[in-house]
C-alpha cells in the first residue's frame, strides 16, 4: 500500500439481498485527492458508496480506512470510525423539521464539549464557507435546492471530517449552481487537504474537480478502470469508457 | 377535438386476397375521431390470409398516433405470421416513428411480472414466510425501542426535549376536540341502549354503572387510542416515511446517530404520557354522555346519576383503564414509528406506508386490550 493511500478497497462486492451490483472492486483513493465514482445511472454508485458510509454491509471483500478494515470491526469502532467522516446525500437529506444553524449544529453537540456559544460561531463560519452566511434561521423547506445542497456540504464539514462523501453533488441543479458548487468542493480540497470521494456522472464535473476517477459498468457489474479523466478520455483502453467521458453515454 | 364537419372518416379496408392484398387507409385518422380498432384489422388480414401485404394511402388525409399504433400492431401481425410487408406506400413519417417504437430498447428492463406463476399452495407458504418475516422485523424493533429506553434510563441516550414537548401538544391538545365528541357520543349511544334494555326490568337507575364501568375500563382507553392511531399513528409514520425517502435517516447513521434514540423515543414517551391524560378526559366525557341520554330519554336525575356513578366506578377501574390507556399509546407510537422507518423511499410508498401503520396499529390494540383484560382479571384488579 502505498504512502498516500487513505481508502483501499479490496476484492470488494456490494448489493443487495445477496446479488452483488458491482463485484471485484480493487483500488486505492489517496490522502487529500478528489477521486470520483463514475458511471450511468443504476450501476451502483450510491451502492458503494453505502457500503463505504456504513450504511449498507458489503457482500464480499473489505474496505480499509488507513490500513483499518471498516466492516470487520465491533459496531461501536465503526461509529467512531464514521465520525471522522462526512457525507452529503443526493438532495442534501437535511433534517426537515430543524432549521439549517440546527442542522450544522447537531453534529456538534452530539461529539464535542463546545458551549453553546462556540457551538453558534463554528455554525456560523460553516455556512459562511458554503456561501449560506445569515440564512441560518432557515428551515430546508425554504431555500433552493443548490442552497440545500450546500447546506448539507456544511453539515458534513461541521466535525472537519477526514474525509468527504458526496453523492451526485451537481444532479438536479442549473448548470451555474452546479459548477458554483464544483468550486467550492475544489477550494475547499485546496484549503483543508480533506480527501473527497464524490460520485457523479455530470461530466462537467468530473473533469473540473476529478484528480482520479474509477469507472463502473452497469452490464460487467464491475469497474473497467481508473485513473486521470483526461487521460482516460483519450487513452482508456476499453472503448466504452472513452466513449461515456467523450459524450456521458456508457 | 372532434372531426371537423364535412372531413371522411378514418378508414382501413383490406382489399384483395393472399398475394395480393392491399390495405387501403383514408380519412382523417385522428384519435377524436374513433379510428377503427386495431384488432378489427388484424382479424381481418388473418380471415383474409393475405401472404403479403401492401399500403395504399392515397386518400388518407391528417393522422396522429392512431396511425402508427394500428400499423405498430399490423406489423407485428405480419412478422409473427409470416406476411411480407411493402412499407412503400406508407407516409414518411410514419415509417421512421415505427421504425423508433420498434428500435431494440436501451437497456432491457425486465419485465414487471417477471415472477413466475405461482401455485395456491406455494403462495400460501410465500405468504407464511412474508408474514412471520414482517413480525419478526417488529419484534426486532421493539427491542431496538427497549434497548434505547434502557440507554435513556441511565441518561447515556440523546433525548430531543423540544421535540417531546411539540410532539405532547401536537397529540395532547390538538387531539381534544375529536376526543371530546367521539367519546361523548359513544357514552350517549350507550346510555341510550341501556336505558331502554334497563327499563324492562325496572332498573333504569343501573344505566350509570353500565356506562360508567364501560367507559372507565375499557372504552375511554379504546376511544383514545383508535383516534390517535388515525391521527398520531399516521403522522409518526408520514414523518418517518418522508425522512427515509429523503435519506434524512441515513444521515442521521452516517453521524452515528441512532434514529431510534432521536425519533422514536420522544414520539413513544409523549403518547405513553398523553395517551392515559386523553383516556381520563375521554372517560368523562363518556360519563356526561351517558348521563345526558338518561336524562333525557330515561329522566333520570343528573345529581342521582353521578352519585350511583361514583358508587358504580371504583379506583381499581381507573387504574386498569390508565394502564390500558398508556399500553395503547405505546403500541400506536410504536406501529407508526417502525412502519415510517421501513418506509421505501418514493412518494407512493411514503402514503402506502400510513395506511399500513394505522392497521398495525389498530389490530394490535385489539390484542393487547384481550391481553390486558387477562392480565387484570389474573391479577385481581
Ligand atoms: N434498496 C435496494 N434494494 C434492491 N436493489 C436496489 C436498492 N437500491 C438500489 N438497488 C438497485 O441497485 C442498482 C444500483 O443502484 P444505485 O447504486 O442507486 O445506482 P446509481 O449508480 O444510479 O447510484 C440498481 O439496479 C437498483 O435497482
Ligand atoms: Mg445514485
Amino acid at each position: 500500500m502505498s504512502a498516500r493511500a487513505q481508502i483501499r478497497l479490496e476484492g470488494l462486492s456490494v448489493g443487495y439481498g445477496g446479488r452483488a451490483v458491482q463485484r471485484d472492486l480493487d483500488l486505492e483513493i489517496r490522502r487529500g485527492d478528489i477521486f470520483v465514482i463514475m458511471g450511468g445511472s443504476g450501476c451502483g454508485k450510491s451502492t458503494l458508496m453505502r457500503a463505504m458510509t456504513g450504511l449498507l454491509a458489503p457482500l464480499a471483500g473489505r474496505i480499509l480506512f488507513d490500513g483499518e478494515s471498516f466492516w470487520e470491526v465491533l459496531p461501536a469502532a465503526r461509529a467512531r470510525r464514521i465520525r471522522r467522516h462526512g457525507v452529503m446525500y443526493q438532495g442534501g437529506a437535511l433534517w426537515s423539521s430543524m432549521t439549517l444553524e440546527e442542522n450544522v449544529a447537531l453534529p456538534l453537540q452530539q461529539y464535542t464539549d463546545l458551549g453553546p456559544r462556540q457551538v453558534r460561531e463554528l455554525v456560523d463560519y460553516k455556512l459562511a464557507l458554503v456561501g449560506l452566511g445569515g440564512c441560518g434561521a432557515l428551515y430546508p423547506a425554504e431555500i433552493s435546492g443548490g442552497m440545500r445542497k450546500r447546506a448539507g456540504v456544511a453539515r458534513a464539514m461541521a466535525l472537519d471530517p477526514e474525509v468527504l462523501f458526496f453523492d451526485e453533488p451537481s444532479a438536479g441543479l442549473d448548470p451555474l449552481s452546479a459548477r458554483l458548487l464544483d468550486e467550492l468542493i475544489v477550494e475547499l480540497k485546496h484549503s483543508l487537504g480533506t480527501t473527497m470521494v464524490v460520485v457523479t456522472h455530470d461530466l462537467a464535473s468530473i473533469f473540473a474537480i476529478a484528480d482520479e476517477a474509477v469507472f463502473l459498468d452497469v452490464e460487467r457489474g464491475t469497474m473497467l478502470t481508473t485513473g486521470d479523466p483526461r487521460w482516460l478520455r483519450d487513452h482508456a483502453a476499453d472503448a466504452r469508457v472513452r466513449a461515456f467521458l467523450r459524450r456521458g453515454v456508457a | 377535438m372532434s372531426a371537423r364537419a364535412g372531413s371522411p372518416p378514418a378508414r382501413a379496408e383490406l382489399v384483395g386476397t393472399g398475394a395480393r392484398a392491399v390495405l387501403r387507409l383514408s380519412g382523417e385518422w385522428r384519435l377524436a375521431g374513433a379510428p377503427p380498432a386495431a384488432e378489427v384489422v388484424v382479424a381481418r388480414l388473418a380471415r383474409a390470409q393475405v401472404s403479403e401485404l401492401a399500403f395504399d394511402t392515397t386518400g388518407l388525409g391528417g393522422w396522429d398516433s392512431s396511425l402508427p399504433s394500428l400499423l405498430l400492431a399490423v406489423r407485428a401481425h405480419c412478422r409473427a405470421h409470416d406476411i411480407e410487408l411493402a412499407p412503400a406506400g406508407l407516409p414518411e413519417g410514419v415509417g421512421a416513428l415505427l421504425t423508433l417504437a420498434e428500435a431494440v430498447p436501451l437497456q432491457s428492463a425486465p419485465p414487471i411480472d417477471a415472477r413466475p406463476r405461482v401455485r395456491p399452495l406455494a403462495r400460501l407458504g410465500r405468504r407464511v414466510i412474508d408474514a412471520s418475516r414482517a413480525s419478526g422485523a417488529l419484534f426486532a424493533f421493539v427491542g431496538e425501542v427497549v434497548l434505547a429506553l434502557g440507554r435513556l434510563a441511565r441518561g447515556r441516550a440523546r433525548f430531543r426535549r423540544a421535540e417531546f414537548w411539540l410532539i405532547v401538544q401536537q397529540v395532547g391538545a390538538e387531539a381534544l376536540p375529536i376526543v371530546s365528541l367521539v367519546s361523548f357520543l359513544v357514552g350517549l349511544i350507550l346510555g341510550y341502549i341501556g336505558d331502554q334494555q334497563l327499563a324492562r326490568f325496572g332498573a333504569r337507575i343501573y344505566v350509570a354503572d353500565l356506562v360508567g364501568l364501560a367507559v372507565v375500563m375499557q372504552i375511554g382507553a379504546l376511544v383514545t387510542a383508535i383516534v390517535l392511531a388515525g391521527r398520531t399513528g399516521a403522522a409518526f409514520a408520514a414523518q418517518l416515511g418522508s425522512m427515509q425517502a429523503n435519506e434524512e435517516i441515513d444521515a442521521l447513521r452516517t453521524l452515528g446517530i441512532d434514529p431510534v434514540e432521536f425519533l422514536v423515543l420522544p414520539r413513544l414517551l409523549a403518547l405513553i404520557a398523553m395517551t392515559p391524560l386523553l383516556a381520563l378526559y375521554a372517560d368523562l366525557m363518556g360519563i356526561l354522555g351517558g348521563a345526558f341520554a338518561a336524562a333525557v330519554v330515561g329522566g333520570i336525575n343528573p345529581t342521582e346519576y353521578a352519585v350511583q356513578t361514583v358508587q358504580a366506578v371504583g379506583w381499581n377501574h381507573f387504574v386498569q383503564g390508565l394502564i390500558s390507556a398508556g399500553v395503547y399509546g405505546a403500541v400506536v407510537a410504536v406501529s407508526g414509528c417502525l412502519r415510517g422507518m421501513q418506509s421505501g423511499r418514493d412518494a407512493a410508498a411514503v402514503g402506502a406506508t400510513t395506511t399500513s401503520a394505522v392497521v398495525t396499529a389498530i389490530l394490535h390494540i385489539v390484542i393487547a386490550a384481550a391481553v390486558l383484560t387477562v392480565l387484570f382479571d389474573a391479577v385481581g384488579l
